[in-house]
């Protein structure tokens, strides 16, 4: 009995992990091209051709709502579904539920895609969808979460792996964070108020965006790296301990970060304060993620030579220590008087979703594809290598043009002379930026050319797995007694 | 902010930083590995597993170093409820100090000129410097970093002024600001055809080519109506920003259909008044660069004008 209990399989749902690993790509291109397209808009104006729905103001929330939301969300449900079942050793939960959440999020998308540029908005940060795909986002998202909570309960073994923590957090809080921060009272199909008025919306605003952040682009993707990183290294995660005081830290302290975005505002000063400190002491929480993964790796490191996936996992943390210690250093008053409102932030945002987000996304991605068609490899080697240098060579350049720029910007902004007037006039800040406008243009260029590179491999990998007489099933186990 | 918000808010902020130090000092002891390879004998997945080494120094004394920089900067800043603060600093007070530390440094600086006469403050290096920025950050929008103006905005290098040159009138226009109204004449003229006819006049009156019939049918209406304002040569009058139609400066612009418009359906032009807020001594700066720019550029056209 206990011999055919042990040699018992379970088929996990890897369905619904293919479509979301397949719509990452895709959306990661899309979002990233419209990307590129407004950074040629800022060195080139007339790349809009005088056509509205082509204009700046209505592409950039597409590009931020497509690589946030349609390719980070695509590649954290794809991961985290994935994740949830051999760490749960059960089988989703929810049967076609799991297949719902994939078709609503895409619909969401497309709705996205064809209101932003419309010029439909509530003009919220991160949070422009008009109210009816709100109502739809949060249909999609609490049916995720009963899928995957479903799942934990289902599990077959005691404890619940960390990386299943992060998950939980960051589809449990970004719930809280959308429905809130969303609530509105509709005055047509496409058009709504705000309940919040003045600071007060203004915070919650930012207590949102912060979150965003801190819950859907840095707890969901710490989730993918302690599933990833240990299981590509082949090691075990450096530190137990680590991981319970950093995500315990980093849960409670992110919800207090959000003011720092409205510093030298009309919000009280004290929230100011708070949001400045907070956000300090967010520092050591936010490196215990980056310590665990990289550490994991320590007496291995020879591992990192010669698999470029390792090397997209690693350097993805790199680049997240980074931004987690400039996040905290622009959060102080005296810093964000110069950094605020200048391209700084924009360099700050990118190393983070490009050198962080879409760094582990990609290199998860890598791992993902030929697990799910049974084979051992991507189809080349040596393009995931290319594609690593790259994208590196393009996230460097993008963000070191972007402190310069910004910082320029921000000193020749308040440059002021001795009669109180302003030393440089708006135009010749904007003048000294081209250049950087051009470097950062031509580094998000490349990090497009990888992408292309990524789907190239990926076609090749699935054609690959197209020829293979004898395709081994991926998605069964052996159930654990 | 009430006493029940600042108790709530100081309760939550020592209850996540002191959890955060409950944690990290609960986990610092260090338990006997119950699996022979180090790990906490947990696995997941076939091989996931995991150490439970302890937690690195530096890291743990960058954890708490940032939490006792906290707690000393909310005893000193706002943010620990309603407490002020033990420096009672605020970014109102900080803005009002900067604001008046500025402008004593500025009255310094202007109390310079305002004894001086005009003339020399528009031959004062160090004025013209000063009349240039403060032009720079206020009156580029509208008149151009050249000044010499935009469509519907004075060029102010010209020579010709709407409501006169001199130092009281330039200072009067930017102390006061100025609101110059042409009415819309489509009806007192008869329609279309009257506005075209007295298109056709005016361009006479500068000597441009102009359809002379036309011409000769409005001159009765202008002498009626324009003549108020323009007067009977279209010399214009200072006193109403009326402007001078004898010469080849357009405001609007001079061509047909821009002029057409203008008789048709009248002005509407307004300067802002910049006293109240640039005060005298800023203002006197400002028209005395404005006026500088203007002679230095007619300077040489005369010079020109008066060769063989």
């Amino acid at each position: 009995m206990a011999q055919a209990q042990a040699m018992e399989k379970v088929a996990y749902n890897d369905r619904v992990v293919m479509q979301f690993a397949v719509a990452t790509l895709i959306w990661g291109i899309v979002g990233m091209s419209v990307g590129l397209l407004i950074a040629a808009q800022l060195a080139w104006p007339a790349l809009n051709f005088d056509i509205p729905w082509l204009t700046y103001s209505r592409l950039r929330p597409l590009h931020t709502n497509a690589v946030i939301f349609a390719f980070g969300g695509c590649a954290l449900f794809a991961t985290s579904y994935y994740c949830v079942q051999r760490t749960s050793h059960a089988k989703l939960f929810g049967g076609k539920l799991a297949e719902y959440t994939f078709w609503g999020w895409q619909l969401v998308i497309l709705l996205a895609a064809i209101t932003l540029p419309l010029g439909i908005t509530q003009g919220k940060e991160y949070a422009e969808l008009a109210w009816p795909i709100d109502i739809l986002i949060a249909v999609v998202w609490v049916s995720y979460g009963v899928v995957f909570f479903g799942t934990i309960v289902k599990r077959k073994v005691e404890h619940i792996y960390v990386a299943n923590w992060f998950f939980a957090a960051f589809i449990i809080t970004v719930a809280v964070l959308h429905i809130v921060n969303s609530l509105a009272l509709p005055t047509g199909l496409w058009h709504s108020y705000p309940i919040y008025s003045g600071a007060v919306d203004a915070m919650v605003q930012w207590w949102y965006g912060h979150n965003a952040v801190g819950f859907f682009l840095t707890a969901g993707f710490l989730g993918i790296m302690y599933y990833f990183v240990p299981k590509q290294a082949g090691l075990p995660i450096f530190s137990y301990r680590l991981s319970i005081v950093h995500f315990w830290a980093l849960i409670a302290i992110y919800m207090w970060a959000g003011p720092h975005h409205l510093q030298y505002t009309s919000l009280p000063d004290w929230a100011q304060s708070l949001g400045m400190v907070f956000s300090l002491i967010l520092l050591a929480p936010s490196w215990g993620g980056m310590i665990n993964g990289i550490m994991t790796l320590s007496g291995a490191w020879h591992k990192l030579r010669d698999d470029p996936i390792l090397k997209f996992l690693i350097v993805s943390l790199s680049f997240y220590g980074m931004s987690t210690f400039e996040g905290p250093m622009m959060s102080i008053k005296s810093v964000n008087a110069l950094s605020h409102y200048t391209d700084w932030t924009i360099g700050h945002v990118h190393s983070g979703a490009l050198g962080w987000v879409a760094m582990i996304s990609i290199g998860a991605l890598y791992m993902l594809y030929p697990r799910l068609l049974g084979l051992k490899n991507m189809y080349s080697t040596r393009a995931i290598e290319w594609h690593f240098w790259i994208m590196t060579i393009g996230v460097v350049l993008y963000a070191v043009s972007m402190w310069v720029s910004g910082i320029a910007q921000g000193l020749m902004w308040r440059a002021t002379n001795d009669d109180g007037t302003l030393t440089y006039a708006f135009i010749e800040a904007l003048k000294f930026t081209y250049p950087y406008y051009y470097i950062r243009f031509f580094g998000g260029f490349l990090v497009v050319c990888g992408m292309l590179l990524m789907a190239w491999n990926t076609y090749k990998t699935f054609a690959m797995a197209r020829g293979t007489e004898t395709r081994p099933m991926p998605t069964l186990t052996e159930q654990v007694a | 902010m009430s006493t029940a918000w600042s108790i709530f808010i100081i309760a939550l902020t020592l209850i996540t930083v002191l959890g955060s130090l409950w944690l990290l000092i609960a986990t610092a002891h260090v338990e006997k590995s119950k699996s022979g390879d180090q790990t906490t004998g947990h696995v997941w997945d076939g091989d996931l597993r995991e150490y439970n080494k302890p937690l690195p120094r530096w890291w743990l004394w960058l954890f708490v170093g940032t939490i006792v920089f906290s707690a000393g900067y909310l005893a000193v800043f706002p943010g620990f409820g309603s407490m002020p603060g033990s420096f009672g600093w605020s970014s109102e007070s900080e803005l009002r100090a900067d604001l008046k530390a500025h402008d004593e440094r500025a009255r310094e600086l202007f109390a310079a000129f305002a004894g001086q006469s005009f003339e020399s403050v528009m031959r004062d290096p160090r004025a013209q410097q000063m009349g240039r920025n403060l032009y720079a950050t206020h009156c580029t929008g509208c008149h151009g970093a050249d000044a010499r103006g935009n469509r519907g905005f004075p060029n102010l290098t010209d020579g010709d002024w709407l409501w006169g040159g001199d130092e009281a009138a330039v200072i009067k226009t930017i102390t006061e600001g100025r609101v110059g109204v042409m009415p819309a004449w489509r009806d007192a003229l008869g329609g279309n055809e009257g506005v075209t006819a007295m298109v056709e006049y005016v361009k006479s009156m500068s000597n441009r080519s102009h359809n002379a019939r036309l011409a000769a049918q409005a001159k009765p209406k202008f002498d009626m109506l324009c003549v108020a304002c323009h007067g009977p040569t279209g010399d214009g009058n200072v006193a109403l920003g009326a402007p001078r139609l004898n010469d080849a400066i357009w405001l609007h612009g001079g061509d047909n259909k821009t002029l057409f418009e203008t008789i048709a359906y009248g002005r509407n032009g307004n300067m802002p008044a910049h006293g109240s807020w640039l005060g005298e001594d800023r203002v006197r700066v400002i028209a005395a660069w404005v006026l500088a720019q203007s002679q230095a550029n007619e300077a040489p056209a005369t010079a020109a004008a008066g060769a063989p």
